[in-house]
């Protein structure tokens, strides 16, 4: 028997391997973006970064009606553009197993909002699994692909942070090969025009009665009889935080969400005195085990809002009376201490583009990805970001809604290809004269660095077919279109301020490549103490690599600017903006693969 | 096996998530069951990371509590201000001497802490304070990014696990060409003589 510690998408990737899974896609989205880079390494596995989780949805749905074992991997939000094809795909069902992992990220990490997928299992009307540790993690994929292909339906499995990314012990076993199910023709099924689909709802109405009776004795419903004088209902980290607060409790541990064992909650609820739900994000347990009549409490003691964490949970216990002992007082007088936000990389165009735009004034509606961080100080030039592939569509209705000043869209090259190109095609089609700007670092930066249509990149890391972004956009329709590299500051500024004053659809691609993908050309700069006077003007471009030195300008008393040299990739702003020209310029390099070195 | 409670904590691009890894690792075998938790994401820009690590014979939540870390693993000055709270009253701080100054003390007007201050509060919230000259031994022996394999030998030092066993998951842990240095960064801190 062998262990490993895998993280919950490590064990989520092998399971998908040991049950089975032959074909797996995905958009990359923290926490979810692990799943598909692991499953990646199992050559068993037909393995694709989609254009987005819509795409890669339908792709594990038609691996479905093939006849092989597939999944899909999107983070919450990715739900969201992928929900039309989980909607039909419950119509339809399946042929071989379905089962779609869903990353929820209460607490923000990195989204754009906090929701509870779990209303998706209802909504949609699919079951939905979730695990609370890594060996769960994998042994639910497998689980979820059984109950898809017993009752004919797309399984979810939800995930959050911390399961994703939280890593436990697991136990390996071999791999689980099933005969591809032959595909029959059968349009009552598979087609959703909606004389089929009608004849399709009362079938999973019917499915969902089924499953509901299945999660009574579903083994991952689990009781645990401790004290009856507390019974705790719960699910996924929440379940681990509980068991260490009311170690003494008794507890309904669901690992199957949706739908919900009501004789196994009734019973439960008639065994112990006081009945509470521990959950994060949406009272989803708690409002069901209410409309059964059940007396229940849960956010009247837990927060709505935000992540639990074992003090959280501790804290809300102990406010209401459920615990006696206090939490460990832990105050410290530390004073202000400065945040540390995540901020552009040292070197990385991306800040080139938003100086650029911050000098020319105009509104900016940018988009998702390394690129949002434009909106932070010192750079400041932002004026929306919504979700993926809002930035033209908000440009276009800004222009149309009589914006007082200029705007410009910023999108990145894989945000464009994921839900840009519909939006952009929407301004050229109506003759919106917006401008936008298509951010090409070449990569998927956010998530890690994952190649997308614009770098060619597949997910194994072999060169696939690079699409031309100019070659696409010029194909939409879009006549002034200019790339520039956006280390070649003048050029850059003149297209973009004569695009800005085009009056039809124009496109500038600044050419960023990022410096994990590819390095600039020169060595650190450096900064010439005797000239500089501390004037600031460089440290207001939020480069990390400048700081202040510890000497201090003689007339003025301001510290001198400093280039940290192991952080500095030789990008030049700071140089360009320099009105003292006490910057030297790095020598030209003579190896240029990648500055940013592998870890030790 | 005694329940262990480990936080690391560091920022993006100083190794935080290998030596939790190593840590995790290590527990496993020398017998534990193990969890771990950490947030990716923004780490890579510059943010804060932080990584908890639990051995013990089961352990439930990947997450410590505040107030119960045993060893503090600080890999930067200002981060171990930060996440102070979780220290544990009879706890060990493993502080090293790096700062990485956050732009907004560049640009902006907030203030790196002074060391003194720093200490004086990890001095309140553990029993105990070791400062490992961490980036001075890594450079030293030619690679800043081995700090954090120092800083693992100095907490190896105050746990009961065969040396062995650290070594051999340090050496599987990085690419063979820098094998060499990470062993030596770990014996230098694990037989350094450090204190407050
Ligand atoms: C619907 C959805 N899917 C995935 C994500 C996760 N995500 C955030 S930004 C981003 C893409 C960033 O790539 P790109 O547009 O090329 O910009 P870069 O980060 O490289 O600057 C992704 C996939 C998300 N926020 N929303």
């Amino acid at each position: 028997m062998t262990e490993a510690i895998l993280s919950g998408n490590e064990a989520i990737a092998r399971g998908a391997w040991e049950a089975g899974v032959e074909v797996a896609a995905a958009y990359p989205g923290t926490p979810s973006t692990e799943i598909l880079e692991n499953v990646s390494q199992y050559p068993e596995i037909y393995a694709e970064w989609s254009a987005n989780e819509k795409v890669a949805l339908d792709v594990a749905i038609g691996a479905a009606y093939a006849g092989r074992r597939a999944m899909a991997a999107m983070k919450h939000v990715g739900l969201n553009v992928a929900s039309e094809s989980l909607f039909y795909s419950s119509y339809t069902g399946v042929n071989a197993g379905l089962v779609i992992i869903n990353a929820d990220d209460p607490g923000l990490h990195s989204s754009q909002n906090e929701q509870d997928n779990r209303h998706y299992a209802r909504f949609a009307k699919v079951p939905m699994l979730e695990p609370s540790d890594s060996q769960e993690a994998k042994e639910m994929v497998g689980a979820a692909l059984d109950l898809s292909e017993q009752f004919d339906t797309p399984v979810i499995v939800r995930t959050t942070t911390r399961t994703s990314h939280a890593k436990s012990v697991v136990t390996l076993e071999e791999r689980r090969v099933y005969e591809k199910r032959p595909y029959e023709k059968n349009p009552r099924k598979y087609v959703m025009i909606p004389g089929f689909a009608r004849q399709r709802h009362p079938v999973v109405e019917e499915r969902m009665l089924r499953l509901a009776e299945y999660a009574e004795s579903c083994p991952y419903n689990r009781v645990e009889m401790g004290d009856t004088a507390l019974g705790i209902v719960t699910c996924g980290p929440s379940y681990q935080y509980a068991r260490e607060v009311f170690p003494q409790a008794s507890f309904l541990k669901l690992g199957m969400v949706w739908p919900l064992p009501e004789k196994l909650l009734r019973d439960f609820a008639a065994k112990v005195e006081r009945l509470i739900v521990v959950e994060e994000l949406d009272p989803f347990f708690e409002e069901h085990i209410r409309a059964l009549g059940i007396p229940v409490e849960g956010k009247s003691i837990f927060p709505l809002v935000g992540e639990f964490t074992p003090d959280v949970v501790r804290q809300a216990a102990y406010v209401a009376g459920l615990i006696q002992e206090p939490p460990v007082p832990r105050a410290f007088d530390k004073g202000d201490l400065p945040m540390r936000p995540p901020v552009l990389c040292a070197g990385c165009g991306h800040r080139d583009v938003f100086w650029s735009l911050r000098k020319l004034k105009v509104a900016v509606n940018s988009d998702i990805g390394c690129y949002a961080l434009g909106v932070m100080p010192p750079i400041g030039a932002t004026d929306t970001i919504g979700c993926m592939g809002a930035s033209i569509g908000v440009a276009t209705g800004m222009r149309r809604g009589g914006l007082e000043k200029d705007n410009v869209a910023v999108i990145g090259d894989s945000t464009f290809f994921h839900a840009g190109l519909p939006a952009l095609a929407s301004a050229v089609y109506n003759q919106t004269p917006i401008t936008v700007v298509i951010v090409d670092n070449r990569t998927t930066g956010m998530t890690g660095h994952q190649g997308n249509p614009g770098s060619g990149l597949t997910l194994r890391g072999e060169g696939g077919q690079r699409i031309d972004i100019e070659a696409v956009v010029r194909a939409i329709g879009v006549d002034h279109v200019r790339t520039v590299h956006s280390n070649q500051r003048s050029e850059l500024e003149q297209a973009l301020r004569e695009a800005i004053k085009h009056d039809a659809p124009s496109v500038v691609i600044a050419e960023t490549p990022c410096i994990f993908v590819s390095a600039h050309l020169r060595e650190p700069y450096v900064v010439v103490e005797e000239d500089c006077n501390g004037c600031t003007l460089c440290m207001r471009i939020g480069c990390p690599a400048i700081l202040k030195s510890e000497k201090l300008d003689e007339k003025s008393g301001r510290p001198l600017a400093f280039i940290d040299a192991t952080a500095c990739t030789g990008c030049g702003l700071c140089f360009d903006v320099c009105a003292r020209q006490a910057i030297l310029e790095g020598a030209l390099k003579t190896d240029t693969t990648s500055s940013v070195e592998a870890m030790a | 096996m005694k329940a262990v409670n480990f936080l690391l904590v560091g920022v993006g691009g100083q190794g935080t998530l290998l030596a939790s890894d190593v840590v995790a690792e290590v527990g496993l075998r020398a017998g534990a069951d193990v969890k771990k938790s950490e947030v990716h994401g923004m780490s890579q820009r510059g943010g804060a990371v932080t990584s908890h690590v639990r051995w013990g014979d089961q352990v439930r939540s990947p997450l410590c509590e505040k107030g119960t870390v045993d060893y503090f693993i600080a890999q930067e000055t200002l981060e171990a201000l930060r996440w102070v709270e979780y220290v544990s009253p009879q706890g060990t701080v493993v502080l090293s001497d790096q700062h990485i100054p956050p732009t907004s003390t560049v640009f902006g007007e907030d203030r790196y802490p002074e060391d003194g201050k720093v200490l004086e509060v990890l001095g309140q919230a553990a029993s105990q304070v070791l400062r490992v000259e961490a980036s001075r031994v890594a450079q030293e022996l030619g690679n800043l990014r081995v700090a954090n394999t120092v800083l693992l030998g100095a907490l190896s030092a105050h746990l009961e696990v065969p040396e062995e066993i650290w070594i051999a998951v340090i050496t599987e842990r990085v690419p063979e060409r820098h094998r060499e240095i990470n062993r030596r960064a770990f014996l230098a801190g694990r037989q350094g003589q450090w204190k407050l």
